[in-house]
Order: C-alpha cells, then structure tokens, then sequence
C-alpha cells in the first residue's frame, strides 16, 4: 500500500516547475494606464468571469461582460483583459461597438502561476470601469520531462 | 496456468470495488465545458482535419480511406479495439490499424505514431463512437495479451517503485500535485490535453504516467502498451467513449 | 491553411443578438519558453483577430501571447440583414487567414 506520505514524498519528482520572469503589479497598472489613458477607473458594471480554481494553467476558460444597453449614444467601446504574473500583463484588447448587441467576450487563456487579473470596460461617455479576479493555479502532475 | 485463469476471472469482475467513473467526472466544471461543446474543444480542429483526411486520396491507387470505407463505417469500431489482427498474428490498436490500412491497403507513405496525420484519422474515427458504450471483443486469442496487460498494470515500476493500480485503484480521487488521481479509463483517447496543448495518444499518456514514477516508457507502439490498454479497455467495458476528449 | 472551427447561425432574426465562436489550430507560440535544449522558441502568435460583417468591422481582438493555443473566442452580434460573416486571423511570420460564412437573416 501505498501511502499518503509516499505520495507526498513522491509529487516533487513529478512535477516540472516552469519559472519565468513575469508581470508585477506595477507592469500591470501601467498597462492598464496605456487603454485608458490615466483616465480614473471605477469597480462595477463588468463581470470578469474565470475560475478561482484552476486545473491547468495553459487554457483556462474566461469571460467579460458588461453591462450596457449597446445602443448609438450608450455603449462599450473596448474591453481589455490584464494580468499580474504572466511574463507580459496585456491579455487581449477587444473592440466593439453597438452593432455587437451585447458587451460580452470569451476566450482561453494562460497563467503562468496563481494571480490577480483585471478586466477593464471603455465606455462611449469615457469612463472606466472594472472588475478583478484571484485566480489559484494547481500544477499538473505527470508532465512529460 | 492456474495463475492466468485466475487473472481472467479477476478481470471479468467489475473492475473495481467502488463506481467506475471516467475522468471527465474528476476534471473541473470549466474544463467539463470545453469537452461538452464542440466549438470549444480545441480536439475537434484534429476530428476536422481526420474527416478532410479520410475523403483524401492518396498512394498509386489515388484511392481515399472513403473510397472502401462507406460514411458510418466506423461507427462503433473505436469502441471495440485493441483487436486481433490476422494479418500479423497480434493485437493492434486503433492508430496502428489506420496506419496498416493507409500502407498496406492505400499504398501511402507511412502515418508515423503521434504524427498529427495519424492523431487526426483517429480522432475522426473514434468520434464516430462517440456515447456508445466500450465493447471489448470477446476473442479469447486477446487474452494472453489482456492478462499481460493486467500484469503490467500491476508491476512497480520506475525510482518511485509504484504501479499504475497503486495510484489509479488505491488512491482515485485523491490529489497528487493538485492533480486528481482518475481511475484512468481510457475513455477518450485521442485526447486534448491542456498541458500538452494539443491531442495525444493514449500511448502519450501513459509515457507521460511512466515518466512520472521515473520508469523507462516503452516505445511507442510497443505491444506492452497494447496490452495494458486491452486489459483498460476491459476495465472501462460500458463506460461511453468520448473522443475527442479533454483532459488537464 | 490552419483548420478552425467557426459557429456562426446560418438564419437569424433581423435584430436578434448571435453569437459567434471560432477555435482556430495555432500554436501560440509564447517567446518565453525554453525547448529541451534551453533555447527559447522565437515568437509566433496570432496577433490580431477581425469580423466583418456586410463589410464592416464588429468586432476586432488585439491577442498577447497570453491567449492559449489554438485561440477561442466568442462574441455577440446584432443580424441587422443577410450577409457576409468574414473572420480574419492575422499574425507573426505573415500568418493571414480568412474564412467567410454566409448569414441569413429573416
Ligand atoms: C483499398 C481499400 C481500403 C482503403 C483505401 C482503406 N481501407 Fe481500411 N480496411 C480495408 C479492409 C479490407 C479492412 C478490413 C476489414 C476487416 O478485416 O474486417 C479495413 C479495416 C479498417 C479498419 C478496422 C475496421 C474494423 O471494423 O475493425 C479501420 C479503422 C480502417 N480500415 C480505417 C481506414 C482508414 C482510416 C483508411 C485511410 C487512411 C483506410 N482504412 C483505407 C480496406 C481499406
Ligand atoms: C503516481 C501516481 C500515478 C501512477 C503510478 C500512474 N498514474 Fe496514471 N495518472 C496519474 C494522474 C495524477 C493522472 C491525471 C493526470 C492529470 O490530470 O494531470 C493520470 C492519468 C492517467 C490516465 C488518463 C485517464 C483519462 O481520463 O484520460 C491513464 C489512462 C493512466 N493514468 C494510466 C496509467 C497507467 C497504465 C499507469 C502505469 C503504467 C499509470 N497511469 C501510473 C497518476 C499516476
């Protein structure tokens, strides 16, 4: 039998750590700065949704949403994803306009280790607005050496 | 002998003492939902390209894989292989009977294991026995090589000195590395996984399970990894195939 | 040609929000990441993602290496009337790719 100890002692030999030089916090508010401008930015409207938990970090599902009537006069113009810990903080930048229906946005991303992201809405009356998430990421085991 | 019709009957158990449960069960719902959606399980761009890939002629004959198999041909064979093959008096899987077909009977240049052009064609005919349920032939010229199989399965191997049952029988469920230990079913298999970001084989997979307890893997292709998926297949009889599938 | 797999309704009502997904096979290749050898594999990405509709842009992506391989995204659109959906996929090493699906709308 095996037990749980050994396990323990066995997981370190199965994992292969990638380690790269990354993001930090400041890389990140200073990309933000660049999609907005140094315009304030405030919390609300946007719905970052990603997993807390993630299983493996090479494709991980994510969405934004935002809260708006998509009309001529009230609309988002841009919705931009940003991270603090993969080796560059700018994610994706998407541009819509009214004729998108809806604020909305999905894609797969990377992260390179557990961290907080930030996803930013551009409206057409110019304000910011955001909303962030903590993301933990589990490595994998068995990964070929 | 005593020893090998024990084994068999072992096998014909249920394979194990608590529910069988493939490990798309295990994975997190996120990653439940990239499997469950075609158009956002990156594995079926290699389902696509094994469906152009089959209508495609190729070799002297400028003949197609379509050109004597009939459309719906394939279906439900996934679910039934490794099988006997005659011509070579041996096991063989799925990707090595495309690859036989495609030389031996297309006349074309070689489909390489874990070639994408091979992980294609599998992909595209596993699809197509998609929801049917594992049906492991009962031809008893296989069960010299499930009992082989079962055996491998069994073996410590590798500087960890741990066998494939003391993870995947004794410790399903339980994380390794933030990993859950599935009881690997070989469900899925050609298979997009997240960490190889791309569809692998089963034979990937189990390298990929060898090198983790520090073993030397076989080769690809080797009849020891026929064997030990002859006797998963029979481990997993009725759980639904579910190529392409997407693991971790 | 890089496969994708692209969603896009072939009927719609007019004024009815749809939604559009498409996967297309690409590395994504980071230029971070070391090969077995320890040298790192230039960059190769998709850089830019567009959709024109009737001929004009809806919906426009800047990707970083960030994106996982083989890129999804999923948007939304209003059928305004039956057209051309024409999705662009531009990157490194003059990766270019365009597909077209055909919107019905009623
Ligand atoms: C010249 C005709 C021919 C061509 C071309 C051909 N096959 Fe076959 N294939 C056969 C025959 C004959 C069999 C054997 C049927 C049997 O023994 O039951 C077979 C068997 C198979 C089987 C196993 C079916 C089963 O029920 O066990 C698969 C899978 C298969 N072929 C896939 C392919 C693929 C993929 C291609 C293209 C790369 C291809 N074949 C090209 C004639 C062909
Ligand atoms: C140290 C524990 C350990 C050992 C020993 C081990 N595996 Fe695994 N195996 C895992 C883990 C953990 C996973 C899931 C990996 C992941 O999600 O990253 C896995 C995955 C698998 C899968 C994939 C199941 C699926 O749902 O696709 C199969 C099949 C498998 N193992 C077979 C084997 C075989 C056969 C052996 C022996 C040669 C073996 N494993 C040895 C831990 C182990």
């Amino acid at each position: 039998m095996i037990t749980p100890r050994r396990l323990f002692l066995a997981a370190p030999g199965l994992l292969l750590l990638p380690r790269a030089a990354h993001a930090t916090a400041e890389a990140m508010a200073e990309a933000v700065r660049g999609f907005t401008g140094g315009a304030p930015v405030t919390r609300g409207r946007v719905t970052l949704d990603i997993s807390p938990l993630v299983e493996n970090g090479n494709t991980v599902p994510l969405s934004v949403v935002v809260d708006s009537p998509m009309t001529a006069a009230d609309h988002v113009r841009a919705i931009a994803v940003f991270n603090e810990r993969n080796p560059q903080p700018h994610v994706i930048t998407a541009q819509l306009g009214p004729r998108a229906g809806r604020a909305m946005l999905a894609t797969h991303m990377r992260l390179a280790t557990s961290q907080r992201l930030l996803a930013v809405a551009s409206l057409s009356d110019g304000s910011f607005w955001s909303d962030e998430a903590q993301v933990v990421v589990t490595l994998a085991a068995c990964i070929e050496g | 002998m005593i020893h090998r019709a024990l084994m068999l009957a072992l096998l014909a158990l249920p394979a194990l003492a608590q529910e069988r449960r493939s490990g798309f069960e295990d994975m997190a719902p996120q990653t439940q939902a990239m499997q469950r959606d075609d158009t956002s399980n990156p594995g079926m761009l290699w389902a696509l390209e094994g469906e152009d890939l089959f209508r495609q002629p190729a070799g002297p004959a400028g003949q197609s894989c379509a050109s004597c198999h009939a459309e719906g041909s394939m279906q439900g064979v996934a679910a039934r292989y490794p099988a006997w093959d005659t011509a070579r008096q041996a096991p063989i899987d799925l990707a090595g009977r495309i690859a036989q077909c495609r030389t031996d009977r297309q006349g074309a240049p070689p489909l390489a294991r874990e070639s994408q052009g091979l992980l294609a064609l599998s992909a595209h005919v596993g699809q197509q026995s998609r929801g049917l349920p594992i049906a492991p032939p009962a031809d008893p010229r296989l069960d010299a090589a499930r009992v082989q199989g079962a055996a491998l399965y069994a073996e410590r191997r590798g500087q960890l000195d741990l066998s494939c049952a003391q993870c995947h029988d004794d410790h399903p469920g339980r994380r390794l590395a933030g990993s859950i230990i599935p009881q690997a079913h070989p469900t899925g298999y050609p298979l997009y996984r997240l960490e190889w970001q791309a569809l692998g084989s089963l034979q990937r997979r189990l390298r990929g399970c060898m090198t983790g307890v520090r073993a030397e893997p076989f080769a690809y292709g080797a009849p020891e990894y026929i064997a030990i998926e002859l006797f998963l297949m029979s481990r997993a009889a009725g759980l639904a195939v579910e190529t392409p599938a997407v693991r971790p | 040609m890089a496969r994708v797999l692209i969603n896009v309704p072939r009927t719609a009502a007019r004024g009815e929000v749809i939604t559009i997904r498409t996967l297309i096979q690409h590395l994504m290749e980071t230029g971070y990441r070391p090969d077995a050898n320890g040298v790192v594999a230039p960059r190769d990405i998709i850089r830019r993602f567009t959709c024109r509709y009737d001929g004009e842009v809806v919906f426009q992506a800047e990707l970083s290496p960030a994106i996982a391989a083989n890129p999804f995204l999923s948007f939304t659109t209003v059928a305004t009337r039956s057209g051309v959906v024409e999705m662009s996929w531009e990157g490194d090493n003059g990766f270019a790719q365009t597909e077209t699906r055909d919107l019905t709308v009623t």
